[in-house]
């Protein structure tokens, strides 16, 4: 009787231990699917209409296009502005990125074990982060003055020739730098104080009790080597930012004097929004994104072979 | 190897008094175990030996000699904390070899590109590697000489701690609940092996605990610490036997003592639940006494000292069980009593026995008090009650 029921009806004979790893697997992807769906309208869906967009020759405002292939791409690597950009860009991580995060590891130890005085440190050096970099240019703008400015006020009392950190060319990329790390330091700090005080107390007595007492062989035996972690992600995390700049660009030089400031974001910025080439800026947009991805990777690998956990 | 001697040791942090002139004498090669509960002192007294912390007042000398002015790797003492605080970063041969690279490698010699310019560097290294390999090879530990400590159980961890500590020939051994981070069993072998190595080296070593069964076991003799102050000091057998204040005879036995409130009855006997105890009191301060009784002294049945409880509840510990007891006359007073399995169990009301030299009385400080039992032949009488 039991033969027959199953003959007629199969469906119903289906082993349960199958039928409910079926129904597992479905609820499984009906848990995923909001993040995914979230996922690829935020994130996927517009990179792909990015790269759909470097292979035409689509314009702002305009009616039609056409596809032009790999035209586009042929365009920037000849562009000198954009072989400027990349190169202002990169001299501008390389100052940014050791300056960021060195001088925040040292502001970081140096107000690590004050008591009273610490969380004061803490305000004063992540004040330009809660700051934004747009109002902050104007007061930099003015400091920066080739006669009216505080910095060249005081290069002057001390005796030194006063110098036009804006305008002559091979001062302004130091010069934002020099901004940018201001601006760094203290989000940088927190991260690495955060990290110290995550370091076992007990790690330096033993380190104490072992005859390291030197300062340096305290910072090289266990501060540094217990700060791995933090200051992969700290390095990783100002790479990306110091890749991006743009703000100072775009309000203290507009890319001059004479193109020596132009950056790989104000040169996206100036083609898409200024002279409407929507297509070349996503060209330069993933050439940008490529950058940026291939030198995280890069980090990432070498330094977690490095970092102990 | 050498003795510590501390004098008036004092500390305080903020208005907290930790410690209260202590005076402590070690000798060269001896096992002392500084035990108390938690927030006694002994942690602050072991970190003030070692110099990770300063007293406020007195002065600590080891092997005769002052050490006050001197930072810890001065001292020549070598410590195994807690957590074990091994570097996380290094092998296991690089955290051994530390205490010596420290020592035996200058500065420049150390740092991370330099050190490939000293010609010395190579053969002092060669020399390092050779006396770590003898200390790895008395803990067993050097198969895994290449592996990092996240990569090890708890118990090489300890072991590499050890080595680290013995790799450097240290003055004494300070050691800070080596063993609380260890699941029991663990624990139980670790305590054989480290009395063992301490006889191997005839080192002597200042052990901090708040386990008094390793106290017990391990030590030549025990500090027992509350409240920043030596309660008692002495051999285990001492302690155990013969307990200073009612905080030691707490502290010290498992289960712990029963204690009872007695008074001086007008013959100068004890008098204990309006029972007149065969104990004479000469030198009772106050009237107020205070008996304690341990639960492996109890047993059931009738004698010159007895109590009437009631059972509450029974512990199974295998070959022996624990009893619970309530005082018929006052049931807030627990009273344990501890008895071979196989013994019958009783049931409902109860008299518990004990002898009077098996009392130990203190007076209304808390002090121990001599006392003299009146009946001397009292062994006959237990073991004839338990024939029966």
């Amino acid at each position: 009787m039991t033969t027959v029921a199953a003959q007629i009806t199969p469906l119903d004979a289906a082993p349960p231990a199958s039928r409910q790893r079926w129904i597992e697997r479905l609820a499984g992807l009906g848990f995923a699917a909001p993040a995914f769906i979230l996922l690829v309208l935020t994130n996927l869906a517009p990179l792909a209409a990015l790269a759909f967009l470097s292979f035409t020759n689509y314009e702002l405002g305009a009616l039609d296009f056409s596809f032009v292939g790999l035209k586009n791409f042929g365009t920037a690597l000849q562009d000198p502005v954009i072989r400027r950009s990349v190169t202002n860009t990169l001299l501008y991580v390389a100052i940014v990125v050791p300056g960021g995060v060195l001088i925040s590891l040292l502001v970081a130890i140096l107000i690590h074990r004050r008591k009273r005085t610490r969380a004061l440190y803490e305000v004063i050096y992540f004040l330009p982060v809660t700051s934004t970099l747009i109002a902050m240019a104007t007061m930099w703008q003015f400091m920066l003055h080739p006669t009216l400015g505080l910095i060249n006020q005081a290069l002057k009392s001390l005796g030194f020739a006063e110098a036009a950190f804006l305008s002559e060319p091979r001062l302004v990329i130091p010069t934002l730098a020099a901004i940018g790390i201001w601006q760094l330091v203290g989000f940088n700090m927190v991260l690495f104080l955060a990290g110290l005080s995550a370091i076992p107390r007990d790690l330096y007595e033993a380190v104490d009790i072992d005859g390291a007492s030197h300062p340096i062989d305290r910072f090289l035996k266990v501060t540094w080597p217990m700060l791995g972690p933090t200051t992969m992600f700290v390095t990783v995390t100002t790479f990306i930012t110091a890749f991006k700049i743009f703000d100072t660009v775009a309000v203290m030089t507009r890319g001059g004097p004479g193109g020596a400031s132009e950056v790989l974001l104000y040169a996206i910025y100036l083609e898409g929004f200024q002279y409407f080439h929507m297509s070349y800026a996503a060209t330069l947009t993933l050439v940008f994104l490529a950058f940026t991805l291939v030198f995280s990777v890069l980090q990432t690998f070498i330094l977690d072979r490095r970092v102990h956990y | 190897m050498a003795g510590l001697t501390l004098r008036g040791i004092g500390k305080t942090f903020g208005d907290t008094a930790v410690l209260n002139n202590i005076d402590l004498d070690i000798a060269d090669g001896e096992f002392l175990t500084l035990v108390g509960p938690s927030g006694c002192g002994k942690s602050t007294l072991l970190r003030i030996i070692a110099g990770l912390e300063s007293q406020d007042r007195g002065s600590v000398s080891i092997g005769g000699t002052s050490v006050d002015h001197m930072r810890p790797h001065e001292r020549r003492i070598a410590m195994v904390f807690q957590n074990y605080a091994l570097y996380p970063h290094m092998s296991v041969f690089d955290n051994i070899a530390l205490p010596l690279t420290m020592t035996r490698l200058s500065l420049f010699e150390r740092l991370p590109l330099m050190r490939h310019l000293s010609l010395r560097r190579r053969r002092v290294m060669d020399e390092i590697a050779r006396e770590v390999r003898v200390v790895a090879e008395q803990l067993r530990i050097e198969t895994f000489f290449h592996r990092r400590p996240g990569q090890l159980s708890g118990g090489q961890r300890q072991r590499v701690a050890l080595g680290r500590a013995m790799v450097r020939h240290p003055q004494a051994f300070l050691m800070d609940e080596p063993l609380s981070n260890l699941d029991a069993k663990l624990r139980v072998h670790m305590r054989g092996e480290l009395t063992e190595l301490h006889a191997r080296l005839g080192a002597t070593m200042v052990y901090v605990t708040h386990d008094q069964i390793e106290a017990m076991t391990m030590s030549d003799r025990l500090a027992v610490m509350d409240h920043g102050e030596i309660l008692q000091l002495g051999t285990p057998a001492d302690v155990y036997e013969l307990p200073a204040t009612i905080a030691v005879a707490q502290f010290i036995g498992s289960p712990a003592i029963n204690l009872f409130p007695a008074r001086v009855g007008s013959g100068g006997q004890i008098e204990l639940l309006g029972r007149t105890l065969p104990i004479d009191v000469r030198n009772a301060p106050a009237p107020e006494l205070t008996i304690g009784v341990r639960p492996e002294a109890m047993r059931i049945g009738g004698g010159p000292c007895t109590i009437t409880c009631r059972l509450r509840r029974r512990e199974n510990l295998g070959s022996e069980s624990i009893l619970h007891f309530d005082l018929v006359a006052s049931p807030e007073v627990p009273v344990l009593c501890r008895i071979d399995n196989g013994m019958p169990i009783p049931e409902g009301e109860v008299t518990l026995a004990f002898e009077p030299r098996d009392c130990h009385v203190f007076d209304n400080n808390g002090r121990r008090i001599e006392v003299e039992s009146r009946n001397a032949a009292s062994r006959d009488v237990r073991r004839a009650s338990e024939v029966r």
